[in-house]
């Protein structure tokens, strides 16, 4: 499996070949253990321009270490990582960045008690004048901002104000458009409707469909199956540190999706053991190795 | 992607105007704060308030506090803790502490003293090597904290006990005694002196130069840390130390270098106590450090960092030149001073604590 090329995972029977040459950002085969604790075993991903990848999975599925290596906070310590069709190794989020690569965090997008503006720029200031002398030019900085946020349709009177007092959608947004203004060509987005509302949910989504139609790639990490529907070209659904689903929209219903997403394949089998119990009378079964059943289940489980 | 509907302004090219968006319609979050408000909401603001409520309080109950003399003492008295408070309040914005500043100061002050009278140079030998000593304390506590990721607390208070001890211990070994033997008529003693410790005249008041220094550095902090990339970073690991290294701030040089900053103030400030006093007692300087935190913390610095202003600090450090001297000159017991000093602290954190949520409430 850590050779396949992407898309043969789960929707084996459609062959599709993937679109649009060599994918922006690409996993394979990729793991990450945390000494004795593998959070994360032989997962495959693509990030293509134009196209938003979907990852879903429940908590502790590995989501947060899947983007924590794209996004260069941690390394993969098995299979490959490549940007552009080369392997890379991050050193630090900086090294991704160079790379064109953008997280922008559930909790941690922006830091609250700094102005908009400082925190739009933050870590990429604009600066002007000789070295010792060497400051920061506020006013571009405060023009782009307003200019970058509007064009994505946030309008905020005082770019003075702290990020802390805006709200969860808008402070999301500030972190999308600041990645996007910044070149990101891949824009690595964790549960950023987690926290929202249904409304501010829908912002959100929004600017997530203008980044993917300004040609970014997107990686949409979520639990929430309905709203990576809505967005999104690929899905892919980690269970316990595996990919136990990766299809492209045309090979999935959202029915489908939301059934992986409740552990589906797992479902049927603690259904069988469950009957069993109830003929035999037996005291339950211990759990089994959870991987093996999912991954054996996913390509039957897959219509 | 034309304006969305709730949140913009359906025309997207005026620019801000300030009429501030209705609060009825939803997003009243994003209301305007009024420039009153705004203001308060300064950390800087509370302690001048402070600053002159305690300035016209001395004003009044010790008159003596008026003459020009008095004025230069008290402003004296101030330099020489805010001299270091503005590191400690930059490192303090920065998320991190240095309970080793006090001492720091005396290890870079017997630095200099017996490296130049036990080899028998220049002094200006025995002043640049405690820089180096002093920089090298300040990297070290920033290197510990950062790679350990220890609370800075607990490392400095190891640091502090360290040099404490290595203090007392190196002196007394190499002059037999507690203190350093006296510089004053070594080679370049003067020149050091004159930069150092000497004092000038205004209007016929001797004014010490660390008057002037303090406010050179006050003005240096202000402008780091509001008009650079790196003033930004402070803010920024202060903060969310996450968020910052995840959008590409180098989180761990950026506290080293705090760290470091401290070191030059102790350095800076031992240099001042040694070519003032030509010798040194090597088991001062503990407790000042919490002089030195509490000048930050009553200057709007936020202990838990990622706000706060070089600016808070120096008022700060006003406030406890102002009551140290002022309680002489009010003729009370000294004894007092302490106890004055708590109340103020506790007084100045619950104005800081009172002003922030009635300005930030939404």
């Amino acid at each position: 499996m850590t050779t396949d090329a992407i898309g043969t995972h789960g929707g084996a029977a459609a062959g599709t070949p993937p679109p649009g040459g060599t994918p922006l950002a690409e996993l394979r085969g990729a793991g990450k253990s945390y000494g004795a604790v593998r959070a994360l075993h032989d997962v495959d991903l693509a990030v293509r321009p134009g196209r938003v990848t979907c990852v879903l999975g429940d908590n502790g599925a590995g989501k947060s270490t899947l983007i924590k290596i794209v996004s260069g906070l941690h390394r993969h310590t098995e299979g490959e990582f490549l940007v552009d069709g080369a392997p890379v190794r991050f050193r630090s989020p900086r090294d991704a960045l160079d790379r064109g690569i953008a997280a922008v965090y559930q909790d941690l997008a922006t830091v609250p008690l700094m102005p908009v503006w400082r925190n739009f720029f933050l870590g990429s200031e604009t600066t002007r004048g000789p070295w010792p002398f060497r400051r920061l030019d506020i006013a571009a900085m405060k023009r782009t901002a307003d200019s970058e946020l509007r064009s994505m349709g946030i309008a905020l009177d005082d770019l003075e104000q702290p990020v802390g007092t805006l709200s969860g959608g808008q402070r999301q947004c500030v972190a999308i458009a600041r990645a996007v203004h910044f070149g990101a060509r891949v824009l690595v987005l964790d549960e950023p409707t987690a926290a929202l509302g249904v409304k501010q949910s829908g912002v959100v989504l929004k600017y997530i469909a203008a980044a993917r139609d300004r040609g970014l790639g997107v990686v949409l990490v979520t639990h929430n199956p309905h709203h990576a529907y809505l967005v999104g070209d690929h899905f892919s659904v980690l269970r316990l540190g595996t990919l136990e689903l990766s299809a492209d929209r045309s090979e999935v219903s959202l029915q489908e999706l939301t059934h992986h997403m409740a552990g589906g394949a797992e479902l049927a089998a603690l259904e069988h053991e469950l009957a069993q119990v109830h003929h035999a009378g037996a005291e339950g079964p211990p759990e089994g190795d959870p991987c093996a059943p999912v991954t054996t289940g996913t390509e039957e489980g897959t219509p | 992607m034309s304006s969305t509907a709730r949140q913009a302004p359906p025309a997207p090219g005026a620019p801000g105007a300030g009429a501030p968006v209705p609060g009825g319609g939803g997003s009243d979050r994003a209301r305007r704060r009024s420039p009153a408000v705004a203001l308060l909401a300064r950390p800087e603001v509370g302690v001048l308030l402070g600053a002159l409520a305690v300035l016209v309080f001395f004003l009044v109950a010790a008159p003596a506090v008026r003459h020009g003399g008095s004025t230069a003492t008290i402003l004296y008295q101030s330099s020489t803790i805010g001299i270091m408070a503005l590191p400690v309040a930059l490192l303090m914005i920065g998320g991190e502490f240095d309970l080793s500043s006090g001492v720091a100061v005396i290890t870079s002050a017997l630095t200099a003293s017996m490296l130049s009278y036990q080899l028998t140079v220049n002094v200006w030998t025995g002043v640049v090597v405690a820089l180096l000593v002093s920089l090298a304390i300040g990297a070290l506590n920033g290197w510990l904290v950062v790679r350990t990721g220890l609370p800075s607390f607990l490392v400095t208070l190891g640091t502090f006990l360290i040099l404490q001890g290595v203090n007392l211990a190196v002196t007394k070994r190499v002059t037999g005694n507690v203190a350093t033997d006296d510089i004053s008529d070594m080679d370049g003693f003067d020149r050091a002196r004159q930069i150092f410790a000497s004092s000038f005249g205004v209007g016929g008041v001797q004014v010490k130069t660390t008057v002037l220094w303090w406010l050179l550095f006050a003005a240096l902090a202000t402008w780091v840390l509001l008009r650079t990339r790196f003033g930004n970073w402070v803010f920024a690991v202060g903060g969310a130390r996450e968020s910052a290294r995840a959008v590409g701030v180098p989180v761990d040089r950026t506290k080293i270098i705090l760290f470091m900053a401290v070191g030059f103030g102790a350095w800076f400030v031992g240099m001042h106590n040694l070519f003032s006093f030509h010798t040194v007692q090597s088991g001062e300087g503990v407790g000042q450090e919490l002089i030195y935190i509490a000048a930050a913390v009553i200057g709007g610095c936020l202990l838990t960092g990622g706000q706060g202003s070089a600016v808070g600090p120096v008022f700060g450090a006003f406030m406890f030149g102002l009551v140290n001297q002022g309680i002489v000159y009010a003729g009370w017991n000294p004894d007092w001073f302490k106890a004055f000093l708590g109340v103020m602290l506790l007084g100045a954190v619950l104005v800081n604590l009172y002003v922030r949520r009635t300005a930030s409430r939404r």
